[in-house]
């Protein structure tokens, strides 16, 4: 739906995605025919469809109903050589608190949220503060594919192919002030539709920050989509915050707002609990939880723990920022 | 009636686990299945916790009895849960690794907990015998008060372990509360009374 003009679905696709659901046959399925039929009215597919191609090889997806395909997606501009976890797996097991705690609860709740139309509001210290269909916010850039492992702060990572545009490209539309020091981001708040923001959880709704330069940081992204279609609900449609070296809760879900600040802006775990959960959360093995390890994570599809990575492997491009911090006071 | 009454209820509270061991043999755990398989055994073994625990309120409150006929088997049903989910953490989900699993007793406050809770089933399913009811006496009695720490220490287990303390945890914490309440207050006036009478709570 982001981008209109683009020829319909080719039958090649269809064919992939059937073969896709075959290999998941002993996963439960419901309602899976209807996935594939009740989808097509809405695919929208690219005639150089590179990247669906690509998907196809490795296991990609079907297009559960709501998902669209996205045209030119420049793929892999980061990647890495781990296994990706299966489409089935990223949509399966969450943490999206607005559709309740449960890991399955977003799967069978977010379905209810509308994400279209979508508007994203920029302003704060910026010189061009503006609110923005989600489609003219995306359109001028190109969307890149980022394989990227998550981390979540309860000790389990995926690797995850999104798709996405840096962050800091739409900073620099925003011509932020030199006062502009932080970057504060806003979850919708829309108790009608997530049900999970009824319940005094977490101060609703749900907000994030990043420092300037972790914000302009060129692995940060704003996320649209997931294995070359948009996002489901539960990845936190339709557009995402996506910060590979932080703990899985800093990347913000379902914005509304994005903010310059001059200060460091309150965030919602933190709020909720400032002894367990920091501003910065950089995934760090050496600064435990309070309650748990964070020396050791379980990969999903993995059997046998392995060893966290200090900046989740990310440290050789971020590392530089936190230089003569000290990161157990930072946590 | 009453015969199959046991066996039944042996089928019923076995039934969690042959449900839990259909999804993993069939592969319809969540994408994280050892997760999945240690939240289903925790909350089984404190079901069964509570379940044991309200043996005595009931008969209290309603007279009947005979429940208390159920009350070994149901506690050592909380023990198997138990034993399931101790050993999915051990097994599954440290694979052994001594040095973490002792870590984490010692250094991660809701794993000491539901350590006490654990360690402290043993000796009652141990003694839960025939034999060791009659060897022990009236000391049998006190040593199974060691349920209400098991139960106290499960309660806090859960609370600890989860992000946000709203919800099931909380709901299981009041449960295990109001047993243990209705213990007390029945205690207290039972001691005050010098012929005891079966008064309702």
């Amino acid at each position: 739906m982001l981008i209109r003009t683009t020829p319909p679905l080719l039958a090649s696709e269809i064919t992939d995605e059937k073969q896709y659901l075959r290999r998941r046959e002993f996963i439960r399925l419901v309602g899976g025919a209807a996935v594939v039929a009740g989808t097509a009215p809405w695919l929208e597919a690219c005639s150089g469809d590179r990247v669906s191609a690509d998907f196809a090889g490795t296991g990609g997806p079907a297009v559960p109903a709501g998902q669209s395909p996205l045209p030119n997606v420049k793929p892999k501009v980061v990647a890495t050589d781990e296994t990706t976890n299966t489409f089935e797996e990223i949509t399966s097991y969450n943490n999206f608190y607005e559709f309740g705690t449960g890991k399955d609860d977003p799967q069978r709740n977010a379905g209810r949220l509308t994400t279209s139309p979508w508007k994203v509001k920029i302003d704060g210290h910026c010189g061009k503060p503006a609110e923005y269909h989600l489609e003219d916010l995306i359109r001028p850039h190109q969307l890149e594919e980022r394989i990227y492992r998550m981390r979540c702060v309860e000790a389990w990572s995926m690797v995850i192919p999104w798709v996405g545009i840096p962050l800091a490209e739409i900073i620099k539309r925003a011509e932020p002030t030199s006062k502009a020091t932080f970057v504060a981001f806003t979850t919708l708040h829309r108790p009608k539709e997530m049900f999970g923001q009824t319940q005094p959880v977490l101060d609703w709704p749900y907000d994030e920050g990043l420092r300037m330069d972790e914000a302009m940081h060129p692995l940060t992204i704003l996320s649209v989509g997931l294995y070359g279609k948009t996002l489901m609900n539960q990845n936190g449609a339709p557009i995402r915050l996506v910060v590979p070296w932080k703990y899985g809760f800093k990347s913000i879900k379902s914005i509304v707002r994005i903010e310059f600040v001059d200060r460091m802006p309150p965030t919602a775990w933190n709020k909720a609990n400032p002894g367990e959960y920091g501003f910065y959360s950089n995934v760090n093995p050496e600064v435990d939880h309070p309650r748990w390890t964070q020396a050791t994570e379980r990969r999903i599809g993995e059997f046998r723990r392995r060893r966290t990575l200090m900046f989740n492997g990310y440290g050789d491009q971020v590392a530089s920022m936190y230089a003569g911090m000290d990161l157990r006071k930072n946590y | 009636m009453l015969k199959l009454a046991k066996p039944l209820i042996f089928a019923i509270a076995l039934a969690p686990f042959l449900w839990l061991a259909t999804r993993a043999l069939t592969g319809r755990l969540s994408a994280n299945p050892i997760e999945d398989i240690t939240l289903t055994t925790g909350i089984w073994t404190l079901r069964f916790l509570v379940i044991t625990l309200a043996i005595t309120p009931l008969r209290r409150i309603t007279g009947w009895n005979r429940a208390i006929q159920y009350r070994r088997m149901l506690g050592l049903f909380a023990f198997f849960y138990a034993v399931l989910h101790v050993s999915t953490y051990v097994v599954l989900d440290l694979f052994f690794a001594w040095d973490l699993i002792l870590a984490d007793i010692a250094k991660r406050p809701f794993i000491t907990a539901g350590m006490v809770a654990f360690v402290a089933m043993i000796p009652l399913a141990l003694t839960s015998t025939k034999g060791w009811i009659r060897r022990l006496g009236r000391r049998w009695q006190l040593l199974h008060r060691l349920i209400y720490l098991s139960a106290i220490a499960a309660a806090v287990h859960y609370l600890w372990k989860v992000k946000v303390m709203v919800g099931s945890p909380v709901y299981y914490a009041a449960i295990i509360a109001a047993l243990l309440l209705f213990r007390a207050v029945w205690g207290f006036r039972h001691r005050r009374r010098t012929n005891p009478q079966p008064a309702e709570a």
